[in-house]
């Protein structure tokens, strides 16, 4: 047995629990945030806590010689000021960029700064995410009305600890992180004004130190820090002004990235402990069948493989290593039932989803005028399409893998998860202990980008019941192809589009669509029409939609962009010009269009064979506009030559890593307009690994993409998502200038070959 | 059966069996994570290592291959004083990474690329590095390669 990579991760030490609140007013619930599935919600306890929660948060993370603030940081008497996270990092950079938010606010030395994960624990309840998200949830009026404590006791009792819809910084930042800062900073000033007998006026504050200037007297944080962790901390504490930063905005280094190019960096997958078994895992083919039977024998002939477990729709195989445990799965012949969805595939699908739209039934709808009356004017030239997505696979280069040890009546998970108080909730129930007996001690992942939302993750259930059945701890880990066929995919979805076009100006415009999930109130219709109409059509499949990178944005930006175009064509105008005169003149979104026109250098001239594409979308509180530009391969395959985007989020934290973000979310939204897709044949998956699901590669990736901000100082938008969903209009409208061709059922290369 | 090879120029000797793929032997057997699973079928490069200085996607390639072969992972890259190789500290002043999770593999790709041809073109860059990235990182990882030669092909001194 090797040596554990990772001994300090090894069963974490529990303290007894913090009572939960006595009422029940929130339960658990699924709502949507900025159009992202989020469930339950941790409130993580600012001052919004009540003091069993401090003293409980100060138990798991405060230590001999250090003070904790709130459940926010802690302050060491060596200056090292420790931030904690309850969002997870996957890959998207925000605990370098909270930390920052509230090392500026707290005038904290940067390279005194360390980030760590927040425990999975109650007493970490993300407190300032739920008052984030509140507005949106009931409202601002009601939410101006709920006192913070309220709101603390909300965040414990859903319990919310989810990292989604891009509110890391946009939330908990501007929220927790920066008030946080501001609050501590105003204590630590007040313990040195008593300590030195003078005013705070007189008190300045710069690198962890505060100095009175006029006797030149100082004092470190380190220093200050248990004085200034008796008091009490301000409720409303001034906040710094956007000239007064030092670190928001600045493009700081991220902290996790060392790790990353070594090797050292443990994720889930790498976890091992001692005695730790492998196991691996294969679901009934088609999603809502059964187990059968199986012949357990051929598994266990093969060297290495322990055990075989049967779930009720699914088998699996415990062995001394991945590869034994692989071998003997591959070599059992398990029989499943279809569940009665033997008839559903791709076709089915649309042609239920055409169906429905026919009937002209809506589940929801929004809008506003009179679009028939718009359709039927004298002189309203009628354009109608219909636009295909098919479901689409989050393909996290890291599978589901999730260690779990059922030991002295508790079970201890070790994995990465979306939301790590809530992985409790589930594993509990799966194993049926109490959640205080189920300890989840989350881990850095290989993406994630939706797919790892508790409610929609099946390998949290199966670790639970595999640890009842077996002595040692055990790591379950999928194999691609179950990633792949067992995904809770981005929804397969049909719109139908009909707009009127006169004197140059649209009149009118209906966007139906089918789907499992309705996006109002989720993307935002952008544009200054006198009469518009958006129903949604409720379908659901055999297959479990989840949110995929960005959402609804995805599906509902093609479909409104791309449609666009072909209304500019209808107008005879540039798509560009087309779209401006549709905005309100100096908006956000006419300045975001216009400054990627000029980067891009719309209007000049092209080579032949090759076209701009021009696509605008607000998603997550956050304005983006992309020009791409493109050609067709030789083997009729589309070759995007240049990529611009223009963001505005209202201001950018750490302008490198959102640039990252939204060149990454550039290439995600043109790798599935390109080759994506999860097709079904007699309810079963028909994919199975990269080979038949290609990922964009960095040769057809755009050498480079010109990311812009523009720092408006609008309200914060997210930045994780955002850059995705004008990706794939602006490559269809691209295209169709290049081709001449519409494009508007994707993945592209489907149809190149059809 | 016990198998002999190198890692990182340390001699290791396994009880595994030959068909097992080096990949595992690397991670359950050895306990070197930094090497990743990703696809299982050479498809996507985040098990990427070098078997004689060559790189290999160790999730394809069986251990009884590699008897009496020097094997490198990314564990093997930094010098013996800790000193990074010259692509890790061009990952770092790039920012290439993201979830990190294929970078092990990107990085083997990409020295592998260099300790071959030199000064890579873009066309060599695009057909050598082939490593699935979901993050979309791809821009950063040419950036690094190019900024990692540019050093390389400077003055010389060190």
């Amino acid at each position: 047995m090797a040596d554990n990579p990772n001994p300090e991760l090894e069963y974490p030490e529990t303290v007894a629990p913090v009572d939960k609140p006595k009422k029940k007013g929130v339960k658990r619930r699924i709502f949507l945030i900025g159009s992202a599935l989020v469930v339950g919600g941790g409130i993580f306890g600012v001052w919004w806590t009540d003091s069993s929660v401090r003293a409980r948060a100060r138990a798991l993370t405060v230590g001999e010689g250090e003070h904790g603030f709130a459940t926010w940081m802690k302050i060491a008497e060596d200056d090292t000021v420790t931030v904690f996270s309850p969002h997870i990092d996957f890959g998207q950079g925000s605990h370098t960029a909270l930390a920052q938010m509230l090392a500026d606010e707290l005038d904290a030395a940067w390279d005194k700064v360390r980030i760590e994960q927040a425990p999975s624990d109650l007493a970490f309840a993300n407190a300032a995410l739920a008052k984030g998200f509140l507005p949106e949830m009931v409202g601002q009026t009601v939410a101006g009305l709920l006192p913070d404590a309220v709101v603390g006791m909300m965040a414990r009792s859903m319990p919310l600890q989810i990292t989604g819809g891009s509110s890391a910084v946009r939330f908990t930042g501007e929220v927790g992180m920066r008030k946080t800062g501001a609050a501590v900073r105003a204590a630590l000033v007040a313990e040195a004004a008593d300590r030195l007998g003078v005013p705070e006026s007189e008190l300045t504050t710069a690198d962890s130190v505060v100095t009175h200037a006029k006797s030149g007297k100082s004092l470190r944080y380190g220093a200050l820090a248990a004085g200034a962790a008796q008091r009490s901390l301000a409720s409303d504490p001034v906040l710094k002004t956007r000239d007064q930063w030092k670190l928001i905005g600045q493009p700081i280094a991220r902290r996790d990235i060392p790790a990353k190019v070594d090797g050292s960096a443990v994720y889930g997958i790498d976890f091992t402990l001692p005695e730790m078994r492998v196991a691996t895992i294969a679901a009934a083919p088609v999603r809502g069948g059964k187990l059968e039977s199986v012949d357990e024998a051929p598994a266990l002939a093969v060297k290495g493989v322990e055990k075989v477990v049967k779930l009720d729709d699914a088998v699996i195989v415990v062995a001394k290593g991945y590869w034994q445990a692989k071998k003997g799965l591959d070599a059992l012949a398990p029989t499943f039932s279809d569940g009665g969805h033997a008839a559903v595939s791709t076709p089915s699908i649309f042609a239920a989803q055409g169906k429905l739209i026919a009937g002209g039934k809506a589940d929801n709808e929004g809008g506003k005028g009179d679009v028939e009356a718009a359709f039927g004017a004298a002189g309203a030239k009628l354009v109608e399409a219909e636009y295909r997505v098919p479901f689409l696979h989050h393909a996290m280069m890291e599978p589901f893998a999730l260690t779990g040890h059922l030991k002295d009546g508790k079970l201890y998970l070790w994995g990465g998860m979306q939301d790590p108080l809530s992985t409790r909730t589930k594993a509990a129930k799966a194993a049926d202990l109490g959640v205080e007996d189920v300890i989840f001690t989350p881990m850095i992942m290989g993406g994630g980008f939706g797919r790892r939302f508790p409610d929609l993750v099946e390998i949290i259930d199966q670790v639970a019941l595999l640890a009842k059945q077996v002595p040692y701890p055990v790591k379950l880990v999928w194999s691609r192809e179950e990633e792949l066929r067992h995904g809770t995919y981005r929804p397969q979805s049909l719109a139908r589009l009909k707009g009127a076009v006169k004197d140059g100006r649209i009149t009118g415009l209906q966007i139906d669509y089918a789907q499992s999930g309705n996006a109002e109130g989720e993307v935002p219709f952008i544009y200054n029409l006198p009469a518009t109409s958006r129903r949604h059509f409720a379908y659901q499949s055999n297959q479990i939609d989840g949110p995929w990178r960005s959402v609804n944005a995805t599906q509902l930006g093609f479909y409104t962009e791309s449609f666009m175009d072909e209304l500019a064509a209808a107008a005879g105008a540039d798509p560009y010009e087309f779209r401006r005169r549709h905005l309100p003149a100096g908006s956000r979104h006419v300045k975001a269009l216009d400054e990627v026109a000029r980067r891009s250098g719309w209007g000049t001239p092209l080579p032949e064979g090759t076209g701009r594409g021009i696509a605008i979308v607000e998603s997550f509180g956050t304005i983006v506009a992309e020009v791409i530009e493109a050609g067709i391969k030789d083997d009729g395959s589309p070759k995007v030559l240049k990529a611009f985007a223009v963001v505005d989020c209202g201001t950018t934290v750490n302008p490198f890593n959102a640039e990252a973000q939204i060149a990454g979310g550039l290439i995600m939204g043109l790798s599935s307009a390109i080759g994506e897709a999860v097709t079904l044949d007699k309810g079963a998956v028909v994919e199975s690994n990269f080979t038949d699901y290609p990922i964009l590669k960095l040769a057809d990736a755009p050498p480079q993409i010109d990311v812009h901000f523009i720092e408006s100082g609008a309200k914060t938008g997210g930045i994780g998502e955002p850059g995705l969903p004008p990706a794939s209009p602006a490559l269809a409208n691209a295209l169709a200038a290049a081709t001449g061709k519409r494009i508007r059922n994707l993945p592209v290369l489907a149809q190149a070959k059809a | 059966m016990a198998i002999a090879f190198s890692v990182n120029g340390r001699a290791v000797s396994v009880e595994a069996e030959a068909d097992t793929p080096l990949l595992w032997v690397l991670r359950d057997d050895l306990g070197m994570t930094g090497t990743k699973f990703g696809c299982g079928i050479a498809a996507c490069g985040a098990c990427s290592v070098h078997v004689d200085g060559a790189v290999a996607r160790s999730c394809s390639v069986p251990v009884g291959e590699v008897v009496g072969k020097a094997v490198t992972t990314i564990e093997g890259l930094k010098s013996a004083d800790g000193t990074l190789h010259k692509v890790q500290a061009a990952w770092i002043a790039a920012q290439v990474p993201q979830c990190g999770y294929c970078q092990s593999g990107q990085i083997m790709a990409a020295v592998a690329l260099i300790d071959a041809v030199g000064t890579p073109s873009d066309a060599q860059i695009d057909a050598a590095m082939t490593n699935i990235c979901r993050c979309g990182t791809y821009p950063r990882v040419r950036k690094a390669i190019l900024a990692a030669t540019g050093e390389a092909a400077g003055t010389g001194e060190a």
